[in-house]
């Protein structure tokens, strides 16, 4: 009986997050046609499912009060995902309606890259890579010495690993034995200049974060139950996590998916449509 | 008592003193920590030091996180290591996003001698100033770093200190006085010129104020302590009626103090301006003392060339 309730709830929870996931999908393609402009698109749809995860059923925050002191803190560390945030946050309600649809119009709050803004969940400005993670040590750390019990996910992607700076954040959070930090790399293999194993390849990605001493774990970036038990709070861990999620740049888009040039690319009106037609 | 110990003991003493007035404060270093004079700070506070190993990129973004939690986050290392190395991430944690972390850069100007133009901090107030919301403040002697450090503590924002000169930098206050970030100290009178410093080269420009007196010219000093927010008020002060404004500084004249002066100048008026700093040049190494003396930065040299550039500007020659 109560295996029967767990899996009905299961079952309800993940309907949820697809709900969730669709909706940020449909955000995204629409805020970016209406903005008549470029956005950030394909690496935008990589993430979506990562994020609807964390806001749906992972991340501790208070809508009412959106600067509580002990909510977790979520750093979208890869910058130019702001519209797939922009669109999350726009979901679950710390933007609403008419402040989404200035997307990047003049002298908006929301434009290619995150602005800092907690008002709106934002906890960081963002767009240079490689900035997010040293954040987030230091954030852990503050919480640790404020014996505070919030947790710091840090968004990144597989391309802004290339920077220096990702590695020497990523070598000192386990030396703090920082358990409250969760970084993610959202692996679409794909970066601007096209695909990443043609570009910079790591010989071993997961090898790189297992040597600093990380507690690692790669899965399907767009499973949710498999998201929802990589990120899920896990008390007997003593270090920091990276959760390396495989995933398809544009995905959910058919005429998107893996193709270079949606990394930053405009819909025109037949493309929209088209768009609009895989997220029915 | 602080007026002759170094200025990296100095600013190891002023944390140490005000960690008690200010528990929120930390002090981080990249492997630097005993260079920087906080190895009392490190005994005494042991769970407020973090050393981040040799990172200073890493240690900006983990004080930038710090300090959005709360706390008031010290950071110091050699001054190119702070200012250009992680340039970058102090533009986007503290100048874009403000957090309020202060950064300590030692050892700045040429007071590392034989360390070498690696390590000597020649354009670091030209990089800093051009961020936007970066409080820079450069102090005159270990009095005022002690002063410094205590006011940028209280400061709510993003602070670069720039300290110069080296162990038995020469004194230039004695006595108590009133230190507030922004507001420059006149510290002589006169009428022909003023003479505006910082760092180091104030304590130069008060020994080039003597020999000038000697010889019938008489000038005002001005300690520009803070170079930005820069005190344009006292500036055009004292500026008013003088044959002639100089400025001092252990710095590349591209970009620091005497940009600054002219800037405010260029969308003013028209003022004979001498800009006294270091060439554009990877010079040769040497001790602190004859760098300054190659490069024209004693007080007796100071002199000397406000006193040719006198003439010359009334048509004599030297």
């Amino acid at each position: 009986m109560r295996k029967k309730k767990y899996l009905e709830n299961k079952m309800k929870n993940k309907s949820k997050i697809n709900k969730i996931s669709l909706n940020v999908r449909r955000h995204i393609v629409n805020a970016s046609f209406e903005s008549n402009k470029s956005s950030h698109i394909g690496g935008s749809l990589s993430m979506v499912e990562i994020l609807s995860v964390l806001y749906g059923s992972i991340l501790k925050y208070d809508l009412k009060n959106t600067n509580w002191d002990d909510r977790d803190r979520f750093i979208l560390s890869k910058g130019h995902g702001a519209l797939a945030l922009f669109s999350i946050l726009h979901e679950v309600g710390f933007i609403n309606q008419k402040e989404f649809s200035t997307y990047q119009q003049n002298e908006s709050e929301f434009i290619s890259h995150p602005i800092m803004n907690t008002d709106y969940g934002i906890e960081s400005s963002n767009g240079s890579l490689g900035h997010g993670l040293s954040m987030g040590v230091g954030i852990s750390l503050a919480a640790k010495l404020k014996n505070k019990s919030f947790r710091t996910f840090i968004l990144m992607g597989d391309g802004e690993c290339n920077e220096g700076s990702v590695w020497e954040a990523a070598i000192s959070a386990p030396y703090f034995r920082l358990n409250n930090l969760v970084a993610i790399v959202d692996r679409n293999k794909m970066q601007n200049d096209g695909q990443s194993k043609e570009i910079m390849d790591y010989s071993s990605f997961e090898g790189m974060w297992n040597s600093c001493g990380w507690e690692v774990v790669s899965i399907d970036g767009h499973d949710i139950e498999k998201l929802y038990f990589a990120l899920k709070h896990d008390k007997n861990l003593e270090k920091p996590k990276v959760v390396i999620a495989e995933t398809i740049k544009g995905k959910g888009i058919s005429f998107m998916e893996n193709v270079s040039s949606w990394h930053h690319g405009k819909l025109t009106k037949n493309l929209f449509e088209e768009a609009i037609q895989d997220l029915k | 008592m602080w007026s002759r110990i170094g200025s990296r003991a100095s600013y190891g003493q002023a944390i140490l003193s005000i960690a008690d007035s200010y528990p929120n404060l930390l002090g981080l270093s990249a492997d630097l920590g005993t260079s920087s004079g906080l190895a009392p700070f490190m005994r005494k506070y042991k769970e407020r030091f973090i050393n981040v190993g040799i990172a200073e990129q890493n240690m900006i973004g983990i004080a930038a996180g710090l300090a959005k939690e709360g706390f008031i986050p010290f950071v110091s290392s050699f001054a190119p290591f702070l200012s250009m190395r992680a340039s970058e991430q102090i533009r986007m944690e503290l100048g874009y996003m403000q957090h309020n972390v202060k950064v300590v850069a030692l050892g700045s100007g040429l007071a590392l001698n034989f360390l070498g133009n690696s390590h000597y901090g020649l354009e670091d107030v030209s990089v800093m100033r051009a961020i936007p919301n970066i409080c820079t403040v450069v102090p005159a002697d270990c009095a005022e770093i002690f002063k410094s450090i205590e006011a940028c503590a209280k400061y709510n924002g993003p602070v670069y200190i720039r300290l110069t000169g080296g162990v038995g930098n020469p004194p230039v206050y004695t006595d108590d006085y009133n230190f507030q970030i922004g507001k420059s100290i006149l510290l002589k009178e006169g009428a022909d010129v003023l003479i505006i410093a910082n760092g180091t080269m104030v304590a130069k420009a008060i020994e080039a104020h003597g020999i000038l007196e000697a010889k019938g010219i008489s000038a005002d000093i001005l300690n520009m302590h803070t170079i930005k927010p820069m005190d344009c008020e006292s500036i055009e002060k004292h500026s008013i009626g003088k044959e002639l404004i100089v400025t001092v500084e252990e710095h590349t004249k591209i970009g620091g103090l005497g940009s600054a002066v002219s800037e405010y100048f260029s969308n003013k008026r028209n003022v004979n301006h001498l800009m006294i700093g270091l060439p554009d040049i990877f010079g040769k190494t040497a001790s602190y003392e004859f760098l300054l003396n190659s490069y024209g930065l004693t007080g007796e040299k100071i002199s000397h060339t406000i006193i040719k550039t006198l003439k010359k500007n009334k048509g004599y020659d030297d």
